[in-house]
Protein backbone atom coordinates (compact mmCIF):
# COMPACT_ATOMS: atom_id res chain seq x y z
CA UNK A 1 0.00 0.00 0.00
CA UNK A 2 0.96 3.47 -0.48
CA UNK A 3 0.27 6.99 -1.21
CA UNK A 4 -0.44 8.76 -4.71
CA UNK A 5 -0.98 12.13 -5.50
CA UNK A 6 -3.73 12.69 -8.08
CA UNK A 7 -5.28 15.53 -9.27
CA UNK A 8 -3.46 17.52 -6.48
CA UNK A 9 -5.19 14.65 -3.91
CA UNK A 10 -3.05 12.17 -2.03
CA UNK A 11 -4.76 8.45 -2.38
CA UNK A 12 -4.24 5.63 -0.59
CA UNK A 13 -3.67 3.02 -3.42
CA UNK A 14 -2.53 -0.97 -3.26
CA UNK A 15 0.65 -2.16 -5.28
CA UNK A 16 -1.60 -2.23 -8.72
CA UNK A 17 -3.12 1.14 -8.15
CA UNK A 18 -6.57 0.50 -7.13
CA UNK A 19 -8.01 2.71 -4.64
CA UNK A 20 -7.70 1.33 -1.61
CA UNK A 21 -10.77 3.96 0.23
CA UNK A 22 -13.16 4.43 -2.74
CA UNK A 23 -14.77 7.77 -0.94
CA UNK A 24 -11.29 9.64 -2.23
CA UNK A 25 -12.45 8.98 -5.74
CA UNK A 26 -13.24 12.60 -7.71
CA UNK A 27 -14.36 13.01 -11.16
CA UNK A 28 -10.90 15.11 -11.88
CA UNK A 29 -9.04 12.38 -9.94
CA UNK A 30 -10.72 9.51 -13.31
CA UNK A 31 -9.92 12.22 -15.96
CA UNK A 32 -5.93 12.04 -14.62
CA UNK A 33 -6.17 8.06 -13.96
CA UNK A 34 -7.99 7.92 -17.79
CA UNK A 35 -5.38 10.02 -19.29
CA UNK A 36 -2.39 8.10 -17.98
CA UNK A 37 -4.19 4.87 -19.14
CA UNK A 38 -3.87 6.30 -22.85
CA UNK A 39 -7.34 7.38 -22.58
CA UNK A 40 -7.33 10.96 -24.04
CA UNK A 41 -10.73 11.87 -23.27
CA UNK A 42 -13.63 10.16 -21.17
CA UNK A 43 -17.05 10.11 -23.35
CA UNK A 44 -20.58 9.83 -21.79
CA UNK A 45 -20.13 6.17 -22.38
CA UNK A 46 -17.25 5.68 -20.57
CA UNK A 47 -18.84 7.43 -17.36
CA UNK A 48 -21.69 5.39 -17.88
CA UNK A 49 -19.66 2.79 -17.21
CA UNK A 50 -17.56 4.34 -14.34
CA UNK A 51 -20.44 4.91 -12.47
CA UNK A 52 -22.19 1.81 -13.52
CA UNK A 53 -19.25 0.24 -11.44
CA UNK A 54 -19.08 2.62 -8.63
CA UNK A 55 -22.71 1.97 -7.89
CA UNK A 56 -22.31 -1.80 -8.49
CA UNK A 57 -19.39 -1.73 -5.64
CA UNK A 58 -21.13 0.39 -2.95
CA UNK A 59 -24.10 -2.42 -3.34
CA UNK A 60 -22.53 -5.01 -3.40
CA UNK A 61 -19.10 -4.98 -1.89
CA UNK A 62 -17.28 -6.03 -5.70
CA UNK A 63 -17.23 -4.28 -8.50
CA UNK A 64 -19.07 -6.10 -11.62
CA UNK A 65 -17.62 -8.93 -13.74
CA UNK A 66 -17.25 -8.12 -17.33
CA UNK A 67 -20.07 -10.32 -18.37
CA UNK A 68 -22.33 -8.23 -15.60
CA UNK A 69 -21.00 -4.99 -17.01
CA UNK A 70 -21.98 -6.20 -20.61
CA UNK A 71 -25.41 -7.74 -19.53
CA UNK A 72 -26.78 -4.57 -17.34
CA UNK A 73 -24.32 -1.68 -17.71
CA UNK A 74 -26.13 -0.41 -20.93
CA UNK A 75 -22.67 -0.81 -23.09
CA UNK A 76 -22.10 -4.55 -24.59
CA UNK A 77 -19.00 -6.25 -24.28
CA UNK A 78 -17.49 -5.33 -27.52
CA UNK A 79 -17.74 -1.50 -26.48
CA UNK A 80 -16.20 -1.96 -22.99
CA UNK A 81 -13.66 -3.40 -24.94
CA UNK A 82 -13.29 -0.56 -27.43
CA UNK A 83 -13.69 1.74 -24.32
CA UNK A 84 -11.43 0.19 -21.99
CA UNK A 85 -8.64 -1.73 -24.53
CA UNK A 86 -6.57 -2.49 -21.27
CA UNK A 87 -9.23 -4.71 -20.19
CA UNK A 88 -12.66 -3.18 -19.74
CA UNK A 89 -13.15 -5.12 -15.54
CA UNK A 90 -9.81 -3.68 -14.30
CA UNK A 91 -8.93 -0.79 -16.18
CA UNK A 92 -12.24 0.83 -15.57
CA UNK A 93 -12.62 -0.51 -11.65
CA UNK A 94 -9.31 1.40 -11.12
CA UNK A 95 -10.23 4.69 -13.31
CA UNK A 96 -13.34 4.25 -11.09
CA UNK A 97 -11.39 4.14 -7.98
CA UNK A 98 -12.63 0.81 -6.59
CA UNK A 99 -10.79 -2.32 -5.73
CA UNK A 100 -10.09 -4.91 -8.14
CA UNK A 101 -13.31 -6.69 -9.27
CA UNK A 102 -12.69 -10.62 -8.00
CA UNK A 103 -14.22 -13.74 -9.86
CA UNK A 104 -12.13 -15.41 -13.18
CA UNK A 105 -15.14 -14.36 -15.64
CA UNK B 1 34.06 -17.90 -0.74
CA UNK B 2 32.53 -15.77 1.54
CA UNK B 3 30.72 -14.16 -1.40
CA UNK B 4 26.97 -14.24 -0.53
CA UNK B 5 24.88 -15.30 -3.00
CA UNK B 6 22.03 -12.72 -4.38
CA UNK B 7 19.33 -15.02 -6.27
CA UNK B 8 18.56 -11.50 -8.38
CA UNK B 9 21.98 -11.67 -9.69
CA UNK B 10 21.58 -15.56 -10.56
CA UNK B 11 17.34 -15.46 -12.08
CA UNK B 12 16.96 -11.76 -12.56
CA UNK B 13 13.46 -13.21 -14.45
CA UNK B 14 12.20 -15.24 -11.44
CA UNK B 15 12.44 -12.08 -9.16
CA UNK B 16 10.48 -9.63 -11.82
CA UNK B 17 9.28 -11.74 -14.05
CA UNK B 18 7.84 -10.63 -17.51
CA UNK B 19 4.23 -9.78 -17.76
CA UNK B 20 2.97 -12.27 -20.73
CA UNK B 21 1.45 -10.06 -23.25
CA UNK B 22 0.13 -12.72 -25.25
CA UNK B 23 -1.93 -16.35 -25.23
CA UNK B 24 -2.88 -19.07 -27.71
CA UNK B 25 -4.62 -21.31 -26.32
CA UNK B 26 -5.48 -24.80 -28.29
CA UNK B 27 -8.86 -26.59 -27.37
CA UNK B 28 -9.03 -30.33 -28.59
CA UNK B 29 -11.86 -31.99 -26.28
CA UNK B 30 -14.99 -31.71 -26.53
CA UNK B 31 -16.54 -32.41 -23.26
CA UNK B 32 -17.61 -29.67 -20.73
CA UNK B 33 -14.88 -29.88 -18.89
CA UNK B 34 -12.30 -30.33 -21.55
CA UNK B 35 -13.49 -26.75 -23.10
CA UNK B 36 -14.56 -24.45 -20.22
CA UNK B 37 -11.11 -24.20 -18.88
CA UNK B 38 -9.53 -22.69 -22.31
CA UNK B 39 -12.22 -20.52 -22.31
CA UNK B 40 -11.81 -19.07 -18.89
CA UNK B 41 -8.01 -18.60 -19.57
CA UNK B 42 -8.95 -17.29 -22.78
CA UNK B 43 -11.55 -14.99 -21.39
CA UNK B 44 -9.61 -13.99 -18.42
CA UNK B 45 -6.21 -12.79 -20.73
CA UNK B 46 -8.56 -10.75 -22.53
CA UNK B 47 -10.19 -9.56 -19.48
CA UNK B 48 -6.60 -8.43 -18.18
CA UNK B 49 -5.94 -6.53 -21.46
CA UNK B 50 -3.37 -9.17 -23.05
CA UNK B 51 -3.88 -10.60 -26.55
CA UNK B 52 -5.57 -14.02 -26.91
CA UNK B 53 -6.51 -16.48 -29.86
CA UNK B 54 -8.62 -19.75 -29.44
CA UNK B 55 -7.69 -23.10 -31.80
CA UNK B 56 -10.22 -25.64 -32.24
CA UNK B 57 -8.85 -29.17 -32.89
CA UNK B 58 -10.37 -32.42 -32.55
CA UNK B 59 -13.03 -33.06 -30.76
CA UNK B 60 -12.32 -29.50 -29.62
CA UNK B 61 -14.33 -28.87 -32.57
CA UNK B 62 -17.41 -29.23 -30.72
CA UNK B 63 -17.19 -25.69 -29.02
CA UNK B 64 -17.62 -23.76 -32.10
CA UNK B 65 -19.83 -26.27 -34.47
CA UNK B 66 -23.52 -25.04 -34.29
CA UNK B 67 -24.78 -28.01 -34.13
CA UNK B 68 -22.83 -29.24 -30.93
CA UNK B 69 -22.49 -26.45 -29.06
CA UNK B 70 -25.42 -26.76 -27.16
CA UNK B 71 -25.16 -30.41 -26.25
CA UNK B 72 -21.63 -30.15 -24.72
CA UNK B 73 -21.42 -32.82 -21.82
CA UNK B 74 -19.93 -33.62 -19.29
CA UNK B 75 -17.97 -36.92 -19.25
CA UNK B 76 -19.37 -39.29 -16.49
CA UNK B 77 -17.23 -42.15 -17.36
CA UNK B 78 -13.18 -42.62 -17.42
CA UNK B 79 -13.09 -39.67 -15.22
CA UNK B 80 -12.99 -40.35 -11.72
CA UNK B 81 -13.00 -36.88 -9.99
CA UNK B 82 -16.73 -37.08 -11.11
CA UNK B 83 -16.98 -39.63 -8.16
CA UNK B 84 -19.79 -41.73 -9.86
CA UNK B 85 -19.07 -45.68 -10.16
CA UNK B 86 -18.18 -46.36 -14.13
CA UNK B 87 -21.23 -48.71 -14.35
CA UNK B 88 -23.59 -46.12 -13.09
CA UNK B 89 -22.09 -43.12 -14.97
CA UNK B 90 -22.00 -45.10 -18.22
CA UNK B 91 -26.30 -45.60 -17.53
CA UNK B 92 -28.01 -43.57 -20.26
CA UNK B 93 -28.86 -40.05 -19.36
CA UNK B 94 -26.00 -39.54 -16.84
CA UNK B 95 -23.74 -37.20 -18.68
CA UNK B 96 -27.11 -35.35 -19.39
CA UNK B 97 -28.01 -35.28 -15.87
CA UNK B 98 -25.09 -34.31 -14.56
CA UNK B 99 -23.99 -31.75 -17.03
CA UNK B 100 -27.84 -29.89 -15.79
CA UNK B 101 -26.59 -29.70 -12.53
CA UNK B 102 -23.44 -28.71 -13.24
CA UNK B 103 -24.87 -26.03 -15.22
CA UNK B 104 -27.10 -24.84 -12.62
CA UNK B 105 -23.64 -24.25 -10.44
CA UNK B 106 -22.16 -22.31 -13.17
CA UNK B 107 -24.73 -19.71 -13.67
CA UNK B 108 -24.95 -19.16 -10.76
CA UNK B 109 -21.13 -18.28 -10.32
CA UNK B 110 -21.65 -16.11 -13.28
CA UNK B 111 -19.89 -18.78 -15.49
CA UNK B 112 -21.77 -18.35 -19.18
CA UNK B 113 -22.86 -21.02 -20.98
CA UNK B 114 -21.09 -22.14 -23.50
CA UNK B 115 -22.77 -20.72 -26.85
CA UNK B 116 -22.98 -17.24 -24.57
CA UNK B 117 -19.39 -17.82 -23.41
CA UNK B 118 -18.18 -18.10 -27.37
CA UNK B 119 -20.18 -14.92 -28.20
CA UNK B 120 -19.04 -13.33 -25.50
CA UNK B 121 -15.25 -14.07 -26.01
CA UNK B 122 -15.58 -13.14 -29.68
CA UNK B 123 -16.75 -9.54 -28.57
CA UNK B 124 -14.05 -9.10 -26.38
CA UNK B 125 -11.72 -9.65 -29.55
CA UNK B 126 -10.38 -13.07 -28.55
CA UNK B 127 -9.39 -14.78 -32.38
CA UNK B 128 -10.96 -17.75 -32.80
CA UNK B 129 -9.68 -20.50 -35.29
CA UNK B 130 -10.76 -24.01 -36.79
CA UNK B 131 -7.86 -26.29 -37.35
CA UNK B 132 -8.05 -27.44 -41.16
CA UNK B 133 -6.91 -30.93 -40.82
CA UNK B 134 -9.74 -31.68 -37.91
CA UNK B 135 -12.25 -30.03 -40.45
CA UNK B 136 -11.41 -31.98 -43.24
CA UNK B 137 -10.99 -35.25 -41.03
CA UNK B 138 -14.63 -34.27 -39.85
CA UNK B 139 -15.79 -33.62 -43.19
CA UNK B 140 -16.66 -29.86 -41.82
CA UNK B 141 -17.03 -26.21 -43.71
CA UNK B 142 -16.87 -23.01 -42.61
CA UNK B 143 -20.51 -22.64 -42.80
CA UNK B 144 -20.70 -25.48 -39.70
CA UNK B 145 -19.51 -23.20 -37.46
CA UNK B 146 -20.48 -20.25 -35.22
CA UNK B 147 -19.50 -16.78 -36.87
CA UNK B 148 -17.13 -15.91 -34.09
CA UNK B 149 -14.72 -18.45 -36.08
CA UNK B 150 -12.51 -16.31 -37.66
CA UNK B 151 -11.16 -18.83 -40.40
CA UNK B 152 -9.54 -22.52 -40.91
CA UNK B 153 -6.29 -22.37 -40.24
CA UNK B 154 -2.89 -25.01 -40.67
CA UNK B 155 -1.20 -26.07 -37.86
CA UNK B 156 1.34 -23.23 -39.33
CA UNK B 157 -0.52 -20.19 -39.95
CA UNK B 158 -1.13 -21.23 -35.95
CA UNK B 159 1.94 -20.85 -34.77
CA UNK B 160 2.65 -17.97 -36.89
CA UNK B 161 0.27 -16.20 -35.21
CA UNK B 162 1.11 -17.86 -31.64
CA UNK B 163 4.47 -16.06 -32.23
CA UNK B 164 5.82 -14.03 -29.83
CA UNK B 165 3.35 -15.09 -27.06
CA UNK B 166 2.83 -18.55 -24.91
CA UNK B 167 1.08 -21.73 -26.03
CA UNK B 168 -1.23 -23.83 -23.69
CA UNK B 169 -2.92 -27.16 -24.94
CA UNK B 170 -5.32 -28.35 -23.10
Amino acid sequence: MSTATFAGTPVEVNDEGFFVDPTQWTKEIAIELAAADGIAELTSQHWQVLEFMRKEYFEKGTGPTVRVLGKTSGVSVKDLYLLFPKGPAKMAARIAGIPKPKGCI
Amino acid sequence: MTDTINPEKIHPEKIHPEKINKVSIIVSKGSLEGIYPALIMANGARAEGMEANLFFTFFGLDAVNKKRIDHIKVATVGNPAMHIPTLIGGLPGMSGLATHMMSKTMEKLDIPPIHEFIEMIGDTGCGMYACKASVDMFDLSEDDFVEQIQGIITVGDFYDMAAGGQIIFT
